[in-house]
């Protein structure tokens, strides 16, 4: 069970409240009418599906029921930080590479970098979420 | 490979059962093979099969990251049907369905393949035009489905609450009755033992880490037990495919999601048939051990975990006890997750790819173990012939560019 910090309601909710709505970030084309059908296609439905950081849009459905973006491991899914539309993500597949290989992994499989080494300082900031 | 038989039986018994055959060897990488089928679940090893025994090709490796059917043939709730709406799909499942007929003999191994019916129940009115319109698109591609009542229902399945005092009140359903279940396990190790006795070498924790592609043309791959050359590579590795697809420079049009089965307790025989519901959002049969065997929709999220989240199996026993209310203290024995790969148009992608020699099948998302045999038929046959096999060709990767989409999100047990 996931419990999700709403950027808009400033709070961790269940995960009950919340809807997946798949890959954020994506951008329409800004004329489809010009764009060739190979590109529309791969707009309409080809989509990263990685295994490990994946930045995805959810809804608050049940509470403020506005969109925001989560960036969240597919395979340990932990939830690394949420920020709103608009926003870009301050976690990307790199830098989690680097929090991986400089933290240490928690009993219930997750990855914890707080406290994990103290030279890494940059790295023990509490993120967003 | 030793056959198995009442007369085996017998035979084994007086030196009890000590000196049976093991089912397949172990055996070390051969620096090359005529064809690589990258993924040891159900389909990888039907097509191991299929390439051995129908089309002659015996010098063929199937490499499997972990052990053989340990990923969502496993994983599955074993429902066999061919109930499909579209023309395309009603082929391919059919096909599969005529298969899994004889399987037990072909094979020499029992998959328990029983064919004790499905019913796919309608509890609004646009699920009944539903149900009417795809029970006629099936009788028109030659599958046995029809609409029932809720009386003739309640003869079917006596312990499904008909009544109107249900939230949902059944109307009616559409009614297959050659679809049915078959244990899983059995077909992975039934296909895997037949293959290896024709000669295919089944490498058991090997992992492709990379192919070897040269002038856009496939001629091996990288694993984690050293290179294997081969000119045709299969990869068929469900909810893993994108991440395969990725280091030959694809992309696929799939999301993998984790789809949660559950099983209770065993129970003496009270169902005797398969029960899906699309409104109520959930599907139940009994497995011949006695377990209630459960599943329902996928966690929406994309998820390589093979663990699901509480609130979905919270929402699966809820629609089981509003169809089954005398289940409602039924304790669960074990709970479960699958990675399945889910297609836009909710269809298989059975494809050849840019890079020439490299073919995917992938994309069953939540109904890939009913097509087991026939998706190892075609493909095996595609693979061989460096032709897609025609019941496979509109199941074309290019379909998503095209337009020629199979929407198949209708026939599904449930809404995914």
């Amino acid at each position: 069970m996931f419990h999700i910090f709403c950027p808009y309601c400033d709070e961790r909710r269940e995960e009950e409240e919340f809807h997946p709505n798949g890959q954020a970030h994506l951008v329409r084309p800004a004329d489809p009418d010009s764009v060739s059908d190979e590109a529309w296609g791969d707009y309409l439905f080809f989509r990263d599906n990685p295994r490990g950081i994946h930045h995805e849009m959810w809804v608050h459905r049940l509470g403020c029921r506005k969109f925001f973006n989560i960036t969240r491991d597919t395979t340990t899914y932990e939830i690394l930080e949420t920020y709103p539309m608009g926003e870009q993500p301050t976690i990307t597949a790199e830098t989690a590479r680097v929090r991986h290989e400089q933290g240490v992994q928690t009993a219930d499989g997750g990855w914890q970098t707080v406290g994990a080494r103290p030279e890494n300082s940059t790295l023990n900031e509490e993120t967003p979420s | 490979m030793q056959r198995y038989s009442g007369f085996s039986l017998v035979k084994h018994a007086l030196s009890h059962h000590e000196n049976w055959q093991r089912h397949w060897r172990n055996p070390t990488p051969k620096k090359r093979y005529d064809v690589i089928i990258v993924g040891g679940g159900g389909h990888g090893l039907a097509t191991a099969w299929y390439l051995a025994k129908e089309f002659g090709i015996t010098n063929v490796a199937v490499i499997e990251k972990g052990w053989l059917g340990g990923g969502n043939t496993a994983r599955n709730t074993t429902i066999v049907r061919s109930n499909y709406l579209w023309d395309e799909a009603a082929q391919l499942y059919n096909h599969s369905l005529d298969l899994w007929k004889g399987l037990s003999q072909d094979l020499n191994y029992n998959v328990m393949f029983s064919q004790r019916g499905v019913l796919n129940l309608a509890h609004t009115l646009q699920d009944m035009r539903d149900v009417q319109r795809r029970v006629n698109a099936n009788r028109l591609n030659g599958i046995d489905s029809e609409v029932v009542t809720p009386d003739q229902i309640k003869e079917i399945e006596p312990a499904l609450d008909t009544s109107k005092r249900a939230r949902y009140p059944v109307m009616g359903a559409s009614w297959q009755k050659s679809a049915g279940v078959a244990r899983h396990d059995a077909v992975a190790w039934g296909y895997a033992r037949g293959a290896d006795s024709l000669g295919v070498d089944l490498l058991q924790n090997t992992e492709v880490t990379g192919f070897k592609i040269r002038d856009g043309k496939v001629f091996g791959v990288h694993t984690n037990r050293g290179d294997i050359e081969a000119n045709t590579v299969g990869c068929v590795a469900a909810g893993n495919s994108g991440v395969l697809a990725n280091m030959a420079g694809l992309k696929l049009p799939l999301e993998s999601h984790p789809l949660q089965a559950l099983v209770s307790e065993p129970l003496k025989p009270i169902l005797n048939t398969v029960t899906m519901s699309n409104h109520v959002h959930g599907y139940v049969s009994q497995s011949d051990k006695g377990d209630l065997v459960i599943g329902a929709g996928i966690d929406g999220y994309l998820g390589y975990g093979q663990r699901g989240s509480f609130p979905t199996v919270e929402h699966t026993l809820q629609a089981i006890v509003e169809m089954f209310p005398m289940f409602s203290r039924v304790r669960m024995n074990r709970q479960w997750g699958g990675i399945v790969d889910t297609c836009p148009d909710a269809c298989p992608i059975l494809s050849k790819t840019k890079v020439k020699g490299l073919y995917f099948n992938c994309g069953w998302g939540t109904g890939g173990f009913k097509a087991t045999p026939g998706s190892g038929h075609v493909f095996a046959a595609s693979l061989a012939k460096g032709e897609m096999h025609p019941i496979a060709a509109p199941f074309s990767i290019d379909r998503f560019h095209t337009g020629a989409l199979i929407d198949e999100h209708g026939a599904a047990g449930v809404a995914h």
